[in-house]
């Protein structure tokens, strides 16, 4: 640790690390300090080891959607229990969601599943089912880290997305377009590479998938599907949903806008170099592999560069504290987990509900006054929460070295002045300490 | 897409946002904006924006009920004519928006037909940039209050939204808007706000987001300190609680369009020296089953409306505001097989106000020549804001619209 390259990589790790993890705990910071960057990244993206974490954290089994078991003459008693279970199967899905992100091994999956949901942003606002809710996220973690064609074709048979888009009402004698146009505009290739006239064309395209009730699942219906030809960006066929996404991805658009959205989340909010587009779309080729396209985002020379221009999404940032703090969401009492969801609430993320189709925002929007004061609060929960254990090594230093000590713990790179003046006002105080850690500009941000 | 917000809108508008924000919009309070009291020229006028979110249907909110074109295009969700608050012969309201129509029949209500612009795009957030921009060819980084806030001096006060994060159409090229917060904030006891202060400070050389995150702590204290001083009925405070909350997620737009819009109607009585307003109401994306959830939409933006519009017609100061309402984009003509419609294009804006000059503007739709299956505009949207910064925030409207010369004359 003291001679110069050393001291780069341990900087460069710690950046992975917060980039590529909900937040590093201050060990795994340490292990991935004596293995190295190259190694680091290799078990990032391709994990050998079992997922312990994710053993402890199995999926809910929440049972049927208690709609698709309504009988036909139901009352509005058996409606109301429906919503009931409903509400609660919710509430398992996002429960059991909070505690796999904070348990983990695999810390790249949940964070790049969780990409996947804000990238095709679908609420349970509108789907209500939590079936299909935990279905997509199920999705994601299938699909998400390989070709993404696959995906793509999984994604519009996903009965959640096809509900959130109006899937199910799209026929042949009327198509409907919302789900086409956010494919194109949102999902695979960014406003202004297609006309009005691809949307409609693509609606059609995608006629026939619908939702069958009594399963919740999607199914193809072959009278609803409009077989005619169509043209689509240029290419006319019988197209078919298949045949639209193989239309979507050959456009020379589609590469640089998908690294983009990757850059976006895990790199920087400033815009992505030319060179590095290039090198990223290089690496995603005609294969169109996610992973590839990761690791050769997080390897690029520009990747470096980029610490400090995320801000923490909110579920990062808390998902994060938990982690580093020793905390597991799952042995939190009621009270507690319901405190740490209104907190989620108040910061304006709560998972399964995405703001709009566009997803969740980014950057300085994260920064108000009402959210500075909803981390505060959040802030000091966590703190009082934290493991005994983890508060000792924080008491055990002498005040004066306690700020250093919080950094450490919460892997960030160094305090300001200003920061460090105001952590000193409270380092006799640990937890309070921990929690103003919590809150700061320098934790705040990624 | 049906929880489209100002929220939503603001973060996916790539091109004003950032800017925006980073302009340190978030430092003014109530208390700032109230403190400017007595401060306006008797004579000044003040415009009062109110922008629905997702594509509000025109032709369910303007009704062309005697038209057969209209009832074949759709024939689930059109209203029949003993339906429709009637206007005319061949025109009439959305039942919902009862309020409207009384005002309307005062004189107070101008209703400009078609509204648009060139080459419309059909995406919401696009369409929306259009908008707040007013340049539709290229939507730059401004909004065009920003650029009339430029040309006014750039005092923050002079154009507020009661938002937590600050429009694009307020952001200006030097200066931007106030997004006073709605809802109270109260700092927690456990960390003294001595402590706070400090960790608001700026530090050389940090990283821009970094400072960003600071600067918010020192609103929070100034937020903080202004909630102990200004009056508790100043701020409607909404009520945290965590029991409630696994089913009230997610629905964005945290202040309802009354709330903004009260707070609106108590600066406009304290004389505030504020000359833009900014409110907005989302939801509007109805793209399946449209006719209930658009109804009962306009209920509530007529409620907000008509009470406030009642409300400050009261007082002198009142006399001189103008509320224009729009929306990014009308609905399809045709409605899909949802009993819903798609993203259409050119819809109606209304104009409402004691100077206003009443009645329908603009001719009708014309729902046998359409554009690709939706309405062609008549009427440029630029004409409106033309209008606008004109007749109620006295400006030369060329400054603020690069150079554009057509005006809508009538209703200022």
């Amino acid at each position: 640790m003291t001679d110069g390259s050393t001291m780069v990589d341990a900087v460069g790790v710690a950046h992975l690390l917060r980039r590529t993890t909900f937040g590093p705990t201050a060990a795994e910071v340490a292990a991935a300090e004596r293995v190295g960057l190259r190694e680091t990244l290799d078990a990032i993206l391709t994990p050998t080891a079992p997922d312990r974490g994710a053993g402890l954290t199995p999926v809910p089994n929440i049972g049927v959607d208690p709609y698709v078991l309504l009988p036909g003459n139901a009352n509005d008693d058996d409606r109301r229990r429906a919503r009931e279970t409903r509400r609660i199967q919710l509430r398992t899905v996002l429960d059991w969601w909070l505690d796999r992100m904070v348990e983990a091994d695999h810390q790249f999956m949940e964070k790049l599943v969780f990409f996947w949901h804000g990238h095709w942003a679908t609420s349970a606002q509108k789907v209500r089912s939590a079936a299909m809710m935990l279905g997509q996220v199920e999705t994601f973690r299938r699909y998400g880290r390989g070709d993404f064609a696959a995906f793509a074709r999984a994604m519009l048979r996903d009965p959640a997305l096809i509900q959130w888009l109006d899937g199910q009402r799209n026929t042949r004698e009327a198509p409907n377009e919302n789900l086409a146009r956010e494919l194109m505009e949102l999902f695979t290739l960014g406003i202004g590479h297609y006309t009005e006239t691809d949307v409609k064309e693509g609606a059609r395209a995608l006629t026939g998938w619908t939702i069958y009730r009594a399963s919740g699942t999607a199914v193809f219906l072959r009278r609803r599907h409009d077989p005619g030809r169509k043209t689509i960006l240029g290419v006319t066929a019988n197209h078919d949903a298949d045949s639209f996404v193989d239309v979507l991805l050959g456009q020379s658009a589609h590469a640089p806008f998908l690294a983009g959205r990757l850059w976006f989340r895990f790199a920087s909010g400033a815009p992505m170099p030319a060179e590095t587009r290039e090198r990223l779309v290089a690496a995603y080729g005609s294969r169109r592999n996610v992973t590839a396209l990761l690791r050769a985002m997080f390897t690029d020379p520009a990747f470096a560069g980029t610490a400090g221009q995320l801000v923490k999404q909110p579920i990062e940032w808390m998902v994060g504290a938990l982690r580093q703090l020793g905390i597991l969401s799952r042995t939190m009492p009621e009270r507690e987990r319901l405190a740490l969801l209104a907190g989620l609430d108040a910061l304006d993320q709560v998972p399964l509900h995405p703001p709009s189709v566009g997803g969740w925002p980014s950057g300085a929007a994260w920064l108000t006054t009402s959210s500075a004061q909803a981390r505060l609060r959040i802030a000091e929960l966590l703190a009082a929460r934290a493991r005994t254990d983890v508060v000792d090594e924080l008491a055990a230093v002498p005040a004066r070295q306690r700020p250093r000590e919080l950094a450490r713990l919460l892997v960030v790179d160094k305090w300001t002045e200003r920061t460090r003046a105001a952590l000193d006002t409270v380092a006799d105080q640990p937890r309070r300490l921990v929690a103003l850690g919590l809150a700061s500009p320098e934790y705040t941000v990624s | 897409m049906d929880t489209l917000t100002r929220r939503k809108f603001l973060l996916a508008s790539g091109v004003v946002a950032g800017g925006a924000i980073a302009a340190g919009a978030t430092a003014y309070t109530l208390a700032d904006v109230l403190a400017t009291g007595g401060d306006r020229p008797a004579d000044a006028g003040t415009l009062v924006l109110v922008t629905l979110y997702g594509g509000n249907d025109g032709l369910a909110t303007v009704v062309p009920y005697a038209d057969p074109a209209y009832h074949d295009a759709r024939p689930e969700l059109a209203y029949e004519a003993e339906k429709v608050l009637r206007i005319d012969d061949a025109t009439g309201l959305n039942p919902g928006l009862t309020g409207l129509r009384r005002l309307f029949g005062e004189g107070r209500v101008a209703i400009v037909r078609g509204v648009g612009y060139p080459k419309p795009d059909r995406s919401h957030f696009r369409s929306m940039d259009i908008w707040q921009t007013a340049q539709p060819a290229r939507p730059g980084n401004t909004g065009w209050l920003g650029r009339w806030l430029d040309t006014a001096g750039g005092d923050p006060r002079l154009a507020v939204s009661f938002e937590p994060v600050l429009p694009p159409v307020l952001a200006g090229a030097t200066g931007a808007g106030a997004a006073v917060p709605v809802t109270g904030l109260e700092l927690p006891r456990a960390v003294p706000a001595a402590t706070l202060a400090v960790l608001g400070r700026p530090a050389p050389g940090e990283p821009v987001l970094q400072a960003h995150a600071a600067a918010a702590f020192a609103d929070l204290v100034a937020v903080d300190e202004m909630v102990r001083s200004v009056a508790a009925g100043a701020l409607e405070v909404t009520a945290d609680e965590a029991d409630e909350l696994p089913q009230a997620t997610g629905t964005g737009g945290r202040a309802a369009l009354d709330a903004q819009l009260g707070l609106v109607a108590q600066c406009i009585e304290a004389g505030v020296a504020t000359r833009v307003f900014s409110v907005s109401l989302g939801g509007f994306d109805l793209h399946a089953d449209e006719k209930q959830p658009q109804e009962s939409l306009l209920r509530a933006l007529d409620r907000s409306l008509v009470s406030f519009v009642d409300k400050i017609g009261r007082t002198s100061a009142g006399q001189g505001v103008v509320v224009a309402v729009y929306s990014e984009f009308g609905r399809r003509v045709r409605a899909n097989a949802s009993d819903g419609t798609d993203h259409g294009t050119a819809s109606d804006m209304f104009l409402i106000g004691a100077g206003v000059r009443g009645g329908l503007y603009g001719p009708p739709p014309n729902l046998r020549d359409l554009d690709n299956g939706d309405l062609k505009y008549t009427t440029d949207f630029r004409d409106v804001y033309a209008a606008l910064l004109q007749g109620v925030l006295g400006t030369d409207p060329a400054r603020i619209l690069d150079g554009w010369t057509g005006r809508l004359t009538g209703p200022i």
